[in-house]
């Protein structure tokens, strides 16, 4: 696993899979109203001109996951840990600091590359294209895809005439279906019904198992503490407390009161 | 906590983890853009589909909505315009004019959306971005394939001449794609600093429309020697040239016009891939 010359650095026997460094994220934005800018105090408005804002998502965040690790991040809302994710998944480019990752960090979820005018077939085709398999993968991985969507026949019909159900199920077959050493589940990504709560917590056990490395971001308290057995708490777009969900999560929900 | 001494740097790079982010060098990232061909073809081939899927006859729109925009414009230029700013075979000429300017416009007008309309996709999945306005023109390729037929079946109707020249349309259909594929990137990278480019792209695609002589003949215009020059060498008028050189009787085209398409062609996709590459780190971010 390591190099034989320079071993691995040991935390806790295992070895690291995301190296996060002094991450610092900003966004550009076209200011917005009025009101807003005078109430801030910034960018005035010139003529007819809009300024843009900087928004500063992440400011200084540093940390080091693991093989076998699931973490789950916490923070309300706009705290920067959507930001975050897509920073780890190579979706969100670093103003300052860097991240180092092993193998594609991937968010789960292809939605956005699905067609709901057509068939679930194409857009399992399209789906595992875009998550980065290759044609023969694709093909390979088809028929499991599909039993495990529980589809069935309606496989060849336009998916938006699927149930909400059958449309979750499918996209998260679709989804789970890439091998990926690290993988990152926003809930705000995915559709949140009961169903594929289960699935993904199923999910993520598995590649635990496997030794790979999964990032949870969840509001609800109880699907982190399940799944996750060490938390990261960002607050403001800084990394406010990370260590076992026992004592991060007690003090998230205290500073939440 | 995971109190480290190391810094996180040395420790990544003990662990053999490479740094996320940031634009791959040019050669890496054709090489990526390459490896994810197949995503590229099946995202143009499944939008294609999906624009014609739900209307009754389906995939005909792809003849009838060229054919009734040719029926229109045919009835308006046909009897409006001066007779003497047309050729004598003017239906095949307004056909031929009309297909690859409705190709163009929608490569530029698709290409200028390709990252701002997919921002889901550019902010939840990894790959080349370059592969959206790519798709945008393969997309509208895989619309161009039918509408030629339709041209060339238009062109016997009206009398043209079946004849070895014809094979000179695909040249200048692969000069014109490679030039709106570079247009599309540009585009597809100018739409993200400056939304309101968006506003202004309808009244470009007019102005193009009436300046490149599809329902006239240039040179008969009797524009200023100075202006007919300019109006020559616009891109959208040397490819419709070219197209029609092959199609149409009487209106062949010499080298020099050939070298044209060949020169903007290039220089535009190197430009516009150079350009699109240049802002890679940014498409999601803004």
């Amino acid at each position: 696993m390591s190099e034989p010359t320079a071993p691995a650095p040991e935390v806790a026997g295992r070895r690291p899979t995301v190296v996060v460094d002094d991450l610092h994220v900003d966004y550009t934005v076209l200011a917005g109203g009025r009101r807003a800018d005078r109430a801030r105090g910034v960018a005035q408005r010139r003529g007819a001109l809009r300024r843009s804002r900087v928004v500063h998502a992440l400011r200084g965040v540093s940390f080091t996951a693991h093989e076998g690790e699931s973490i789950g991040v916490v923070g309300h809302n706009g705290s920067g840990k959507s930001t975050l994710l897509r920073a780890v998944a190579g979706l969100a480019t670093p103003t300052r600091g860097a991240v180092y990752a092993d193998g594609q960090p991937t968010l789960l979820g292809v939605n956005a590359a699905l067609i709901n005018d057509l068939s679930g077939e194409r857009n399992v085709i399209l789906g595992g294209l875009a998550l980065g398999m290759d044609p023969d993968e694709v093909r390979e991985r088809y028929d499991d895809i599909v039993e495990f969507s529980g589809v069935g026949e309606a496989i060849d019909l336009p998916m938006a005439t699927y149930s909400s159900g059958m449309g979750a199920r499918l996209r998260f077959a679709i989804a789970a279906s890439a091998e990926h050493r690290v993988l990152l589940v926003d809930e705000a990504l995915a559709v949140g019904d009961a169903e594929f709560r289960r699935r993904s917590e199923q999910r993520i056990r598995e590649l635990r198992e496997r030794a790979g490395t999964v990032f949870l971001v969840s509001h609800s308290m109880g699907s982190i503490q399940q799944t996750c057995d060490r938390a990261l708490w960002i607050d403001h777009g800084q990394l406010r407390a990370d260590g076992p969900v026992d004592e991060v999560l007690p003090a998230y929900k205290d500073s939440t009161r | 906590m995971t109190g480290e001494q190391v810094p996180a740097a040395e420790v990544a790079r003990r662990a053999g983890l490479p740094r996320l982010g940031g634009r791959p060098p040019l050669v890496d990232y054709s090489r990526d853009l390459w490896e994810r061909r197949a995503l590229l073809v099946e995202l143009a081939r499944s939008r294609f589909r999906a624009t014609n899927e739900g209307t009754r006859l389906g995939m005909a729109w792809v003849v009838i909505r060229p054919l009734l925009n040719a029926a229109v414009y045919g009835l308006v230029f046909g009897l409006l315009l001066p007779a003497g700013t047309r050729p004598d075979n003017f239906v095949p000429f307004l056909v031929v004019g009309i297909f690859v300017f409705q190709f163009f416009s929608g490569c530029l007008n698709d290409g200028a959306k390709a990252i701002t309309g997919n921002l889901g996709l550019v902010r939840t999945l990894r790959f080349p971005r370059a592969l959206l306005p790519l798709a945008s023109v393969l997309q509208q390729l895989l619309a161009l394939g039918p509408m030629m037929v339709v041209a060339a079946v238009i062109c016997v109707v009206f009398g043209e001449p079946v004849g070895l020249r014809w094979l000179g349309l695909l040249p200048a259909l692969l000069l014109l794609a490679t030039f709106s594929a570079g247009v599309a990137m540009i585009a597809a990278r100018a739409t993200l600093h400056i939304r309101d480019i968006t506003q202004l792209l309808p009244f470009v695609t007019r102005l193009l429309f009436y300046t490149s002589g599809i329902f006239y003949a240039v040179d008969r215009v009797g524009l200023p020697r100075a202006v007919e020059v300019v109006a020559l060498l616009n891109p959208v008028h040397v490819y419709i040239a070219l197209s029609r050189g092959a199609l149409v009787e009487g209106q062949a085209v010499d080298g020099s016009t050939w070298w044209l398409g060949v020169g903007w062609a290039l220089v535009v996709l190197v430009l516009g891939y150079l350009f699109f590459w240049r802002a890679e780190e940014r498409y999601g971010r803004e």
